[in-house]
């Protein structure tokens, strides 16, 4: 049982870095955030796959769904991919990204009916958005959680710590924010850029209750995911993750951090990812 | 919709704007049981103190922390709260612009911000706590609605006005305590629509905040020289009443703007939008802070060198006024 729900995540985070590339490709040269799309690829396929309740492209506003605030806007594909993946978005709509008129920019607009929960991009944002559903879901008697996934080089924002700061004292339950830890930002790694090493003792002073995993590890996710007491939180999880994972060519290149494809490249991109098509999730 | 007695109207100017403020909030949460107010530490300064102990579960107080303020707003906005933030106006406004633009212009969240002491009467603290900037920063934000009410029961119907309206409002709040009283009795406000202080067809005095005393004041002294002029009270500046600047430019030899803001970005430059863009050829004098920062001093103080006092406002008008 467990192995056939970790090929199922399997399979949905192939799909996933598939439909990544493709979106990447048809950009062209608009170009495109694709090595921190990859790097949150498998923790997205857990949530989206597995743990996230209530998701429903023929209910999307349902109130009691758990909710998904991706801070760290700029991975967008892999958001438009996992909706794509749960039938919120069309392929037609996909095939429109960074296109004139479109509703799937490079960082996402709030759209609530197609499963985009807020507008997200100008980084550091995304914290306090989810303190704001989190107390929404504690008035109103919800029993749900809230996820938000936050990029190493966006903890460089002061508002992040503000919200961190705020989330404990808060008394937040259901707020859970995994940090892709891949120790890249735009221009360098995270250490020379600007230091943020001890981020669990960092979390862990401000009240978190702090884990660190492989951020790749399906098994490993699944595990923290079922194993976190969902009735004391906030909890923090630190995901060790490879900036562009998957793609031989793109792993910890932080050429990749926004770029366009050439055809040859995302030939040997998509061949790496050996796709089933038989998508199961 | 709050009705308000004289001895109401009394009180509110007794305790200034912010306390006024805080007050109403008493009555708006019983009508509203999804109203939630969110501070910046500041609790006391918004005349929120009573609500806060009376009210815990529509309170909340994130620190001294306001780009989180604003996102924390927005987050329950967004689920159907009505959410109303305050902290002083640098601190609602400038320190927290960009979650502003993002999460109230860009999302179109509804937030209200209520900016504290906005203006020059807190000089004596310095220009870290005065406000001179906000109505042209937040006027290049789309989707917010930007109101500077007269006196403190005008800040009570804006309050209640924009709990009620489409979109996200900043209120800026002026003056200090023993705010002057212009309207002596309740009065129909809608947002959006100016009022006329006075009638008089030789020019109009458009001005808002609390600042608006000083023009009424002048008006007196204007009388004196025999200049009949028209004051209005343009509380929303964005979107502003270009129907009654329309009216104004048609009936009077000239437009005046009194602002407690720079006249750079503010009531003026919004007037002056209006003239320019619909072409009504007309002279405007914007009188407000000349674009510089004074040195710190009390509000009549600063009033004085700024040239915002009724003194100063009708020696301008009037050295304006007879070159025309």
């Amino acid at each position: 049982m467990e192995n056939d729900e970790k090929i199922l995540i399997e399979n949905f985070s192939r799909q996933l870095k598939y439909r990544i590339i493709n979106m990447a490709y048809e950009a062209g040269s608009a170009s495109a955030h694709i090595g921190g799309a990859l790097s949150i690829s498998d923790i997205v396929s857990v949530l989206f796959c597995k743990k996230m309740n209530g998701l429903d492209s023929n209910n999307p506003l349902k109130k009691s769904r758990d909710r998904f605030i991706l801070s760290k806007g700029h991975a967008c594909l892999a958001y438009y991919s996992a909706l794509f993946l749960k039938k919120f978005l069309s392929e037609d709509i996909l095939s429109t990204f960074e296109k004139n008129n479109s509703v799937l920019l490079g960082h996402p607009v709030m759209n609530r009916e197609k499963g985009i929960e807020f507008s997200t991009g100008s980084l550091g944002m995304g914290l306090s958005l989810g303190i704001g559903l989190s107390l929404s879901s504690s008035k109103n008697k919800i029993n749900n959680n809230i996820y938000v996934i936050l990029g190493d080089g966006e903890c460089n924002e002061g508002s992040v710590w503000e919200a961190a700061m705020a989330a404990p004292n808060l008394n937040l339950k259901n707020l859970h924010v995994i940090i892709d830890k891949n120790n890249f930002q735009q221009t360098g790694t995270t250490q020379d850029i600007m230091n943020t090493s001890n981020l669990n003792k960092k979390w862990e002073s401000f009240g978190w209750n702090v884990s660190e995993i492989n951020g790749h590890d399906i098994d490993k996710i699944l595990k923290y995911f079922n194993g976190i007491d969902y009735t004391n939180g906030p909890n923090l999880l630190i995901a060790n993750t490879v900036k562009g994972k998957g793609i031989s060519f793109m792993e910890n290149n932080n050429d990749w951090h926004h770029s366009p494809l050439s055809k040859s490249q995302f030939e040997t991109a998509i061949d790496e990812l050996n796709i089933n098509n038989n998508l199961k999730c | 919709m709050l009705k308000f007695d004289e001895r109401k109207i009394k009180l509110f100017s007794t305790i200034g704007q912010r306390a006024t403020f805080g007050l109403v909030a008493l009555d708006l949460v019983k009508i509203l049981d999804n109203l939630i107010i969110l501070t910046s530490d500041v609790s006391t300064s918004a005349g929120l103190d009573r609500f806060r102990k009376m009210y815990p579960e529509n309170y909340y107080d994130v620190g001294i922390a306001e780009q989180n303020l604003i996102g924390v707003a927005t987050g329950l906005a967004s689920e159907g709260f009505k959410t109303v933030t305050t902290t002083f106006a640098p601190f609602q406004t400038t320190r927290c612009c960009e979650q502003i633009k993002v999460n109230l212009g860009y999302m179109q969240q509804k937030v209200i911000l209520v900016g504290l002491a906005s203006g020059i009467s807190l000089g004596n603290l310095g220009f870290t706590h005065c406000c001179i900037e906000d109505f042209g920063i937040l006027r290049s934000i789309p989707n917010i609605t930007i109101i500077s009410p007269a006196d403190s029961l005008e800040v009570a119907k804006t309050f209640e006005a924009a709990l009620y309206h489409n979109q996200s409002c900043y209120i800026r709040l002026t003056g200090t305590s023993n705010n002057p009283i212009i309207y002596k009795k309740d009065y129909k406000y809608e947002i959006g629509k100016s009022i006329q202080i006075k009638n008089g067809n030789d020019l109009t005095i458009f001005s808002n905040g609390s600042i608006i005393n000083e023009c009424l004041l002048a008006c007196e002294e204007l009388k004196k020289n025999n200049i009949d002029a028209s004051l209005i009270n343009m509380h929303t500046v964005k979107p502003i009443d270009e129907t009654s600047i329309k009216n104004a430019c048609i009936k009077s030899k000239m437009i005046v703007s009194v602002e407690e803001h720079n006249i750079y970005g503010g009531l003026g430059s919004a007037i002056a939008e209006v003239i320019a863009k619909k072409n009504f050829n007309k002279k405007l004098l914007t009188i407000g802070i000349d674009d510089y920062y004074e040195k710190g001093g009390n509000y009549d103080y600063l009033k004085e060198k700024y040239g915002l006092n009724s003194n100063k406002i009708v020696s301008k008008i009037l050295s304006s006024f007879r070159n025309l």
